[in-house]
């Protein structure tokens, strides 16, 4: 068997109301490590749905969820958190980043509620601002980043502590030409460094620049074969 | 999720909004500065009332036989018995006094002059006493002098009148040896007693001080019916438990002690009198703090939902976030409670020093009031932690930035 980190098996998501909302529908979808996979459409589509499931932010109504190898079906609230802050590294449109924080802090802060090496945490915090090309900004807070260089900072800490996967959500989205092309040149070097990317977008552009890209309609999944 | 790291990230919350915070922290601080000064100052007055009361009347111990003995029986306590109580450290003076039962009075006239006129026989107290007497009752001789253990000795027939008492007899001056005649039986003044001090006994400013052998040769009257004793300053509460026991080790049970309120006691009782308003003042600005912390930590809550999604997709279990907001309050409170004791501490200081008294600080007032600084945060963030703590990751990522 290979190394899966995601594999979905008959997920489906309805949301109650009248009529019922189908968000997912029998959803299927394996990632191996390594890959670098986008998942591209429109909005209403499901997308956001998918990503609140890959990202255990929400449960499937049915249909089983395996991350890096765990069964995510029957764990309690406390358990799919800690496995989400030790397995998935996050990256918003928004950036979440605190304004009130340096970019060092805003890195370090993904080791907070994990079990790692304190006296050592800011260091390692550096290192990864350089891994993202950041090395030059340490000390500064986020307000005075251009928005290529805070999704940067967003993307080092969503790497902190080497998560299982890196989920992205329109990590483009509030960026321009330019800088766009900035993150996605990043993407490919993490990508070939061996992280699992999964990028969510409704952008077809970004969307090309993965591996492997798969097409969500209507809470249903479509694998796209590369036209090359 | 260390103890370390929930304090770090609750000091940068707390500290990313200066302004804010100083604002919150106020009512805490007016609360908790009424409260130390209002303390403060009420056990710093209430101790110089006590003070004063201290040196003069909280030495005196009164030790009462119990009534009805006849003069016959075994005494409870013997006019020898006083030796075993000086001993006693913090025994400054002491001496026993016997009173003549009121139902025996005994009749007191000055000369053998009948005088149909006036009234010459009066029935005064008559009182019999050891020698130490004036120094244990703060008593000072006005005229002649006080028996000594000479007279006592010798059973000497000599008498000592209170003020009044001699007032009453018509007796002016001591140096021609006045007589008084108690019961037919003569006794030579020697000395008449100022009527100040007393503090012990008032009754011997009306009454006859005779040396206790000769009243009992003359007048049969009995065993001491009362010790009275002056103590250090201070030891008053000690000497008054001891005292009992070294009197009458057998029927120490029997003896009644009255010694001065505790100072203690006393204070307490000054400062229950004078703070009640100020201490609901305080509560009440404390309340007011309270209110203060409770909305602007729901506002700050609000204003991080992002934040919270954030830390939530990072790992952060509803406890974390709760217990983040729970202590970004717990502090706000606490730093409040410290500048706002420490105000009041200056101010209680600087209140003394212009009264000229001597500030007294109580350490648990000191050590307590930022404590309670905190708890009011605590509990002040309590419903906006649980707020927080309620929110659902994805609703939050959503709806914040």
């Amino acid at each position: 068997m290979t190394d899966l980190v995601i594999r979905l098996a008959g997920v489906s998501r309805v949301f109650p109301a009248e009529p019922p909302v189908r968000a997912l529908t029998e959803v299927h979808l394996d990632v191996v490590r390594g890959e670098y996979v986008s998942i591209v459409g429109a909005s209403g589509s499901g997308k956001s749905t998918l990503l609140n499931t890959l990202g255990l932010l929400d449960r499937p109504t049915s249909g089983s969820y395996q991350l890096d190898g765990v069964e995510t079906a029957g764990l309690s609230d406390g358990e799919r958190t800690a496995l989400r802050g030790s397995r998935i590294g996050f990256v918003f449109q928004s950036f979440h980043l605190l304004s009130y924080r340096t970019v060092t802090d805003n890195v370090a802060m993904a080791e907070l509620y994990r079990r790692a090496d304190r006296a050592t945490r800011l260091e390692r915090a550096n290192q990864a601002l350089e891994r993202v090309g950041l090395g030059h900004r340490k000390g500064f807070r986020p307000d005075r980043l251009s928005g290529g260089e805070r999704q940067r900072v967003a993307i080092a800490r969503a790497l902190f502590g080497g998560p299982a996967l890196l989920l992205c959500d329109e990590p483009t989205g509030n960026l321009d030409r330019v800088t766009t092309s900035g993150v996605l040149d990043l993407f490919d070097e993490l990508s070939a460094q061996g992280v699992t990317l999964v990028v969510i977008t409704h952008d077809e552009q970004v969307s090309l620049r993965a591996q492997r890209r798969v097409r969500i309609e209507d809470g249903r999944l479509w694998e796209e074969t590369r036209c090359a | 999720m260390r103890l370390i790291d929930l304090g770090d990230e609750a000091l940068a919350g707390v500290a990313s909004r200066p302004m804010r915070t100083a604002l919150t922290m106020l009512g805490t601080f007016i609360g908790i500065t009424t409260l130390v000064i209002t303390l403060g100052v009420a056990a710093t007055a209430a101790n110089q009332i006590a003070g004063r009361f201290d040196a003069v009347t909280a030495t005196g111990i009164t030790v009462t036989m119990p009534a009805g003995s006849s003069p016959d029986a075994a005494p409870v306590v013997s006019w020898n018995g006083l030796a075993d109580l000086v001993r006693l450290n913090g025994v400054h003076a002491a001496a026993a006094i016997s009173e003549a039962n009121a139902d025996s009075n005994l009749v007191v006239r000055a000369n053998e002059l009948h005088d149909p006129n006036t009234v010459t026989d009066r029935s005064l107290p008559v009182v019999s006493a050891t020698a130490g007497l004036p120094q244990v009752v703060n008593a000072t001789v006005a005229q002649g002098r006080f028996f000594d253990d000479g007279h006592v000795k010798r059973h000497d027939r000599v008498a000592v009148l209170g003020a009044t008492a001699a007032k009453l007899l018509g007796i002016t001056r001591v140096d021609d040896q006045p007589a008084v005649f108690v019961n037919d039986q003569a006794f030579t003044v020697i000395g008449i007693l100022a009527s100040s001090g007393l503090d012990l006994d008032h009754g011997l400013d009306v009454s006859v001080i005779l040396p206790y052998p000769t009243a009992t040769d003359q007048l049969r009257m009995g065993q001491p019916t009362k010790v009275l004793i002056r103590t250090d300053l201070g030891a008053a509460p000690l000497i008054a438990k001891q005292a009992p026991i070294a009197l009458s080790p057998d029927d120490h049970d029997q003896l009644q002690v009255q010694a001065p309120p505790d100072p203690t006691t006393l204070r307490g009782g000054v400062e229950h009198d004078t703070n009640g308003l100020f201490v609901v003042l305080g509560l009440v600005s404390l309340v007011v703090g309270a209110i203060g912390i409770a909305n602007v930590t729901l506002v700050t809550v609000m204003e991080r939902i992002g934040e919270i999604g954030l830390r939530r997709a990072l790992g952060a279990r509803r406890r974390h976030i709760a217990a983040q907001f729970l202590v970004e309050s717990g502090t706000v409170g606490l730093i409040g409670g410290v500048i706002g004791t420490s105000a009041g501490i200056i101010a209680v200081v600087v209140i003394s020093a212009l009264n000229d008294w001597t500030p007294v600080l109580d350490m648990s007032l000191a050590a307590g009031a930022p404590v309670a600084g905190a708890l009011v945060g605590l509990l002040a963030g309590l419903y906006p932690a649980l707020r927080a703590a309620r929110m659902e990751p994805v609703e939050a990522l959503r709806s914040g930035t």
